[in-house]
């Protein structure tokens, strides 16, 4: 016994010793990455690790959502809109030490939209004709048809520049152009990235990052607690907030996100194809209650798709007031003045497990009964999004700027309109900023005044760090952990 | 003996075989593509197609079955869906931290409950003997996973001693590794040493009763030495069956205690596979835990033989 004790004594001096200088930082993360190569899965944790970290697209977004020039310094417009000639940043090294030229734009965006491309949004590149190579430092886009969104599509994640000798090694050792290098990654438990010193950019101010993965909410409370980790960014437990906001060694970062958290309705499935049905739905829902509820008070209540961040954003909060007498006003005038029975099938995220419960007691109090399904991921995929096989869901739709998923009449809620098709075809050929906000507001106004699905809040980014560290990203135009600008204070 | 042992190996081999099928086609029922839980729900359908092909799930079943099955007995698992790594890579990865893990906590819940429990079956109705029998009482109560809640607020958080969790891997020294697994295994053992003590302290109390140990102590020896040479001898069988069982409970049942220390073991792995259909992960990581458990039992089976000479001759 006395041997254990004396082991364990001499274990935790060991522990002590690991606060010297302060250049790097650990980061909490709740889902592992798959691998490391963003161009060819949808998990957003590849994007949280890699993306401006690691990984460069031609353009990129910056903290407020804005799209700047990444590794295109500069790029020109043709009159028609069918033609962008990019200029790359000059002395841009991978971090294999190759050198960085337009082959490997062009490699990059051809292999993105190639037939047998795996990208998981391949739709970004659709509008492009063919990739050009003018000399070294000059790439040449033509289009198919002119579109506004193309910087907006080449600063995702999924648009990012890879080197043309582009191996199925980089799953697991990426080679970017970015601040940080990939140093290690252990697998179930953390990533390492270590600064560039041959960044053409301005250099990163942290010597390393690391990535932690803590999936159980209550692990990422005691890691935070006990130091293990300096920052979660998204923090899985809405409910020890208080907690930390009360401690003065902690900062809470309330943002936003591009998540329009959204009652999903199958718009061909019988009652909800009579938009009576689904203005009465709308009407039956307390948004606020949802947001209180389920998440515990973050969270900005939303009217139609889109996000409130946005200077496009109409309010639209009032088409789908609070009133359970007008929603069974409603039902009665549809012909379902007894109500019916639906399904309300449910994804994992809390949001949605939490927010289904207090939702189906919403509706049930106009009449409207629904069985509560919880599914995983992957059988919501195959049953809701692919099968089509519901009648009500609650999803957050994080991708930025997607409300052009209304003009798609096979996506799963199967909502058919040619007035938004029509005109969300007219958006692409606008580069005018005024024309697309004007566009951009009509379809806003259309979908919320057909109430095609059920518009709860757009999802709020809460995060937990060290109150000394200086320059994280408070929102979350792209799901990313940009680390270039993060410091830790005197 | 060799009979029995051959008895057994021939029973170990057809376990394997109807495992693997039962594996294989439960995996083949459960819904969920995949490809479409990588690619996520922007995806467009011929990307899926692409990645369908790429990954060789449009194979037919019989065809995925073999080439896994065969590919597994030349200690090939496969490629995994989502990491794009070799599957038997990831496990062993894995292995070199449920595998100590599993036996410093077998080897911390033998050390208190076999003591303990002898102790508490030659004091029977001793105050010793009643705290004993309590404290299991509230061992075998407490979960594992509240406890280690319990352990992470003492020892990492007001204390500091230890961190909340994580792994830094053994290319540090074993040191740091061992440290990371010591809260996991005391939170693991101590409900396991509960159950244990149990079993030792009743089975032991059987034993003191049987005739044989009267004769023993008739022949001369003093209590201790007919405990020691007839007494826990006899007793070992059931406590055996246990450390079996537990063995192979601790090497796949500590998913839950991996999740609140976050370390990346086997049931983790399992857990986030089942999550994103890398089906080739969990039919392989839970082949390996049936293969393991098997083993186990015939390695009981081979004590018991040892430890009891008549089941030998029973077989």
């Amino acid at each position: 016994m006395k041997h254990l004790l004396g082991g364990i004594a001499s274990l935790c001096v060991l522990a002590g010793s690991a606060y010297a200088q302060q250049t790097t930082l650990t980061i909490g993360m709740q889902l592992e990455p798959p691998h490391l190569d963003p161009t060819s899965a949808a998990a957003a944790a590849i994007d949280e690790v890699v993306y401006a970290n690691i990984y460069e697209g031609l353009t990129r977004f910056a903290s407020d959502g804005s799209v700047v020039p990444g590794l295109a310094q500069s790029w020109e417009i043709a009159e028609d809109g069918l033609s962008y000639t990019f200029t790359l940043q000059e002395g841009v090294l991978f971090h294999d030490g190759s050198t960085l030229t337009a082959d490997d734009v062009k490699f990059s965006l051809d292999r993105a939209r190639g037939e047998d491309s795996t990208n998981a949004q391949k739709a970004l590149f659709a509008d492009i004709d063919s990739v050009n190579v003018v000399d070294d430092s000059t790439v040449e886009v033509t289009l198919i048809a002119p579109n506004g969104s193309l910087l907006f599509n080449l600063a995702w994640g999924d648009a990012v520049i890879v080197d043309q000798g582009f191996t199925e090694d980089a799953k697991t050792a990426p080679n970017g152009t970015g601040p940080f290098k990939f140093a290690d990654w252990v697998q179930g438990d953390r990533v390492e990235i270590a600064s560039n010193p041959d960044y053409w950019g301005e250099a990163a101010k942290l010597e390393g990052v690391t990535f932690k993965f803590i999936s159980d909410p209550t692990a990422a409370f005691a890691a935070l607690m006990a130091g293990d980790v300096d920052a979660f960014p998204v923090f899985p437990a809405p409910e020890n907030l208080p907690q930390f906001e009360a401690d003065p060694r902690f900062n809470v970062i309330v943002g936003s996100t591009e998540g329009e958290t959204i009652l999903s309705t199958n718009n061909q499935q019988p009652p909800f194809d009579d938009v009576r049905v689904r203005e009465a739905v709308a009407h039956a829902i307390d948004r606020q209650a949802i947001i209180n509820g389920a998440m515990f008070g973050y969270g900005t209540p939303i009217g139609t798709h889109f996000a409130p961040h946005n200077p496009a954003y109409l309010d639209l909060t009032a088409n789908s007031d609070f009133d359970p007498e007008k929603s069974k006003a409603l039902l009665e005038e549809a012909g379902y003045a007894d109500g019916f029975t639906t399904t309300l099938k449910l994804p994992p995220p809390s949001y949605a497990r939490r927010g289904g419960e207090i939702i189906a007691a919403q509706l049930r109090a106009v009449g409207i009964e629904t069985e509560i399904t919880n599914l995983e991921w992957a059988q919501w995929l195959e049953e809701v999004f692919r099968g089509k096989d519901y009648g009500l869901t609650i999803v957050s739709h994080t991708e930025p700027m997607d409300i052009g998923i209304y003009a798609r009449p096979d996506y799963y809620f199967q909502y058919d309109d040619p007035v938004v098709q029509a005109m969300m075809k007219g958006l692409d050929a606008m580069t005018d900023a005024d024309d697309r906000t004007a566009v951009l507001q009509a379809v806003q106004t259309r979908i919320s005044e057909n109430y095609v699905n059920g518009y709860l809040f757009q999802l709020a980014k809460t995060g937990v760090a060290d109150a000394r560290i200086v320059g994280l990203w408070e929102n979350s135009p792209t799901q990313a952990n940009d680390m270039t600008a993060v410091y830790w204070k005197e | 003996m060799l009979r029995y042992a051959l008895k057994r190996l021939i029973s170990l081999g057809l376990s394997l075989v109807a495992a693997s099928l039962v594996i294989f086609l439960s995996l083949e029922i459960v819904p969920g593509d995949p490809a479409a839980a990588m690619l996520g729900i922007n995806a467009e359908p011929e990307t899926l197609k692409a990645l369908r092909i790429e990954l060789g799930l449009d194979k037919p079943p019989l065809q995925r079955y073999l080439s896994w099955t065969s590919g597994m007995l030349t200690g090939d698992f496969g490629i995994s869906y989502t990491y794009r790594a070799p599957v038997s890579q990831i496990i062993l990865d894995r292995i070199w931290i449920s595998l100590p893990l599993a036996l410093l906590a077998l080897l911390l819940s033998t050390l208190i409950a076999v003591p303990a429990g002898i102790w508490a079956a030659t004091k029977r109705g001793s105050i010793a003997d009643i705290a004993i029998v309590g404290t299991t009482q509230l061992g075998v109560a407490i979960p594992n996973f509240w406890f280690a809640v319990i352990l992470v607020l003492i020892f990492a958080i007001n204390l500091g001693w230890f961190s909340a969790g994580g792994f830094p891997g053994w290319a540090g020294g074993p040191l740091p590794a061992l440290k990371a697994l010591t809260l996991p295994a005391i939170a693991l053992a101590l409900p396991q040493a509960a159950i244990l003590t149990r079993v030792m302290r009743s089975a032991l109390l059987d034993t003191l009763g049987e005739d044989f140990m009267r004769t023993a102590r008739a022949k001369g020896l003093s209590q201790r030495q007919a405990i020691w040479r007839h007494g826990f001898r006899n007793a070992l069988i059931p406590v055996l069956t246990i450390i079996g069982l537990q063995f192979s409970f601790l090497l796949a049942g500590a998913i839950i205690i991996e999740n609140v220390f976050f370390l990346p073991g086997l049931g983790r792995l399992i857990f986030q596979a089942i999550a994103q259909r890398d089906l080739i992960v969990v039919e392989s990581v839970i082949m390996l835990l049936v293969f393991a458990v098997i083993v186990i039992t015939f390695l009981v089976d081979l004590a018991y033989a040892w430890v009891d000479p008549r089941l030998r001759s029973r077989a």
